[in-house]
């Protein structure tokens, strides 16, 4: 199986004055492609801070980690973003979409810094608007849809380029259970149609329970890693 | 390769300014109104004081002089033009002159039955001196000079009264002739001029200028030639267009009104430091009020600019988004200002207009009424946009390169 993802000995020291918190410790782990992984603990574990080194959105006090085989933390400012923009989709918990943008456009907005044409960007953002259940909604802008549609509108963004990886920061914190259900559903599906890998972080037990591999942390360190 | 430029960035931005509508047609308006005031101002303020220049010129300095070197830093009697009438002919014939007249110099005690006074005595050329004088226009009582070689002179109305003379007395003049010899002649009074000016009312005596030669022995020389211009941006350069003219005289020399009456391009400089000064605060209001509004847009949208980093946009992307909402903002707010402002100018320059209380001030200094037109040139009528322009799009660059410091992660948990 390919590695998608790989850690070795990864650290996150936050220092605030004199105080030192640590967030990671010495995280080992390897993601493979296709996995459909939670990360699972409660506030304060690691878990947003460990998708945030993977994604290239902080870098780490210590260790190595390797998305698609580039070594992310020997990576500068720009090539981070080179990163994030060609390897990386990301679903966040909130203020996910752009909100001057359609949905069609908010889907689009990747695929335009990737610099692909017109026709090609609307062929592919249609698609996946469509896979995700919201066709005849390409022309909405975020305030014009509910909660869930955002997010569905987030996770056709993350994937329509075909990313290495999809980031999920607590993708259903602010849905309803059902609305929720719907979005797994959708994920899951897109896991096993496109092959795309998703790291999910959550403390939600529904997450969990759509999970593949389930990653508990616990003060910075991993607690338990299962195969579901 | 990372694109988000061209028509994408220019409709986001687009969108972005119209987020908060109220707030972006105050600021629209903001600019529009400065740029209205800038407008319109200048050229009125560079019109009025061109038509004050004008008029002040008109009514006894003429625009420009020729004169003998040196005559204007000491003014000796014997500092003369010679053979005065053919260079006065030459720049007539030339055809580039709207007037040329020829005017002599000296003082002479004045004196009449009862008093004496010291006088500036002016001779002129009578038909002449009409095209480059306010006085012939200021007599109030009897009339100008009607003949060249005459024994007759015309007086301020100060000076009248205090030589206690009217039109018919004769006075007599004494004063000292070219080659140092005594100069006298006894003139009737045959007008009297209020000039609205106590100096020069309490002061002058024109007599005719072939009685003022003979009389202080000056034969065919006189100590100036007055020229107006003959369209008023020829004003200004009248120096150079009769130093071409004169070329091969030179012991003469071209005086511009500049030196001439050097208080009166002081003033210029005053009027033109206060308008800057108003400017300048106008600008900073503007400014200011467009810096919160771009300062509030950032700050408010730092977790939109963070998403943006997080999806892999570069922090240029974001700031040639946010430069380009400043770039509409300001052509605009500019263009709208311009749109009120240009028909209103445009208007005036053509019909021109008066302050209120304007014709009153004028009669009282005897000045011809004349309107204001405001002056229409490129100079005038972008300064102030131009200033505005360059000053919004500067003061938006302070909290846009806030923007070149954010982390993704920081900027998405911002509140």
């Amino acid at each position: 199986m390919v590695a998608i993802v790989e850690t070795k000995d990864l650290k996150k020291v936050f220092e605030q004055g004199e105080l030192k918190v640590n967030a990671l410790r010495d995280i080992d782990l390897t993601i493979h492609k296709g996995e459909f992984v939670c990360l699972s603990g409660p506030s304060g574990s690691g878990k947003t801070t460990l998708l945030n080194m993977i994604g290239g959105l902080d870098t780490p006090s210590g260790g190595e980690i390797t998305v698609d085989g580039e070594h992310v933390d020997k990576m500068q400012k720009a090539e981070l973003a080179e990163m994030r923009l060609h390897k990386v989709g990301f679903v966040f918990q909130a203020y996910n979409l752009i909100p001057v943008l359609t949905a069609q456009e908010n889907v689009e907005f990747v695929m335009q810094l990737q610099g692909m044409t017109k026709s090609e960007r609307a062929e592919k953002s249609l698609a996946i608007l469509d896979e995700v259940g919201l066709k005849g909604m390409e022309h909405r802008r975020p305030a014009e849809l509910s909660g869930g549609q955002q997010q569905r509108v987030a996770v056709a963004r993350a994937i329509v380029s075909g990313p290495a990886l999809v980031l999920a920061d607590e993708p259903t914190a602010n849905l309803d259970s059902k609305t929720a259900e719907n979005l797994l559903k959708m994920m899951r599906k897109m896991n096993e149609v496109h092959q795309v890998t998703f790291v999910i972080s959550t403390h939600d037990p529904l997450v969990m329970s759509y999970a593949k591999r389930l990653i508990k942390l616990h003060d910075g360190l991993i607690v338990s890693d299962e195969a579901q | 390769m990372q694109q988000l430029g061209g028509h994408s960035l220019f409709a986001l931005a687009w969108r972005n300014i119209w987020r908060h509508k109220r707030r972006t047609i105050l600021t629209l308006s903001g600019i529009a109104f400065s740029c209205f005031l800038f407008v319109f101002v200048t050229p009125v303020q560079y019109g009025a004081f061109d038509s004050m220049v004008d008029i002040s010129l008109r009514m006894f300095v003429g625009h420009a002089q020729l004169q003998k070197k040196g005559y204007l830093d000491n003014p000796q009697i014997n500092t003369v033009i010679p053979d005065v009438d053919a260079v006065a002919n030459r720049l007539r014939n030339s055809g580039r002159y709207d007037a040329v007249a020829i005017r002599a110099a000296s003082f002479a005690l004045v004196s009449s039955n009862q008093r004496s006074y010291g006088a500036q005595v002016l001779g002129v050329e009578v038909d002449n001196e009409y095209q480059v004088s306010g006085i012939p226009s200021m007599i109030k009582r009897g009339e100008f000079l009607s003949s060249n070689n005459g024994q007759q002179l015309v007086l301020g109305r100060a000076l009248a009264k205090n030589l206690k003379v009217d039109v018919g007395d004769e006075l007599t003049l004494l004063g000292s002739g070219v080659d140092g010899s005594v100069a006298a002649s006894i003139l009737q009074v045959v007008g009297i001029f209020d000039s609205g000016d106590d100096q020069l009312d309490r002061f002058m005596v024109e007599i005719p200028l072939q009685t003022f030669q003979s009389m202080f022995g000056m034969h065919d020389s006189a100590h100036m030639i007055i020229v107006s211009a003959r369209r008023p941006e020829q004003r200004d350069i009248l120096p150079q267009l009769l130093s071409g003219d004169i070329a091969s005289m030179p012991d003469l020399v071209a005086v511009g009104w500049e030196e001439l009456i050097p208080g009166l391009k002081e003033m210029w400089g005053l009027k033109k430091a206060g308008g800057l000064v108003f400017m300048l605060i106008l600008t900073v209001v503007v400014v200011f009020s467009i810096f919160n509004t771009f300062l509030m847009s950032v700050l408010e949208r730092t977790k939109e600019f963070g998403l943006m980093l997080a999806l892999g946009a570069r922090p240029r992307n974001i700031i040639s988004m946010v430069m380009s909402e400043s770039l509409m903002l300001s052509v605009l707010g500019l263009g709208a200002g311009l749109l009120l402002s240009l028909p209103l100018v445009l208007y005036l320059a053509e019909t021109g207009f008066m302050y209120p209380g304007m014709d009153e001030i004028l009669e009282q200094y005897n000045l011809p009424i004349d309107k204001v037109f405001p002056q229409i040139n490129l100079f005038n009528i972008l300064l102030g946009p131009s200033i505005i322009f360059f000053s919004i799009n500067l003061a938006a660059w302070i909290p846009v390169l806030r923007i070149h410091r954010l982390k993704p992660v920081d900027a998405m948990r911002t509140v």
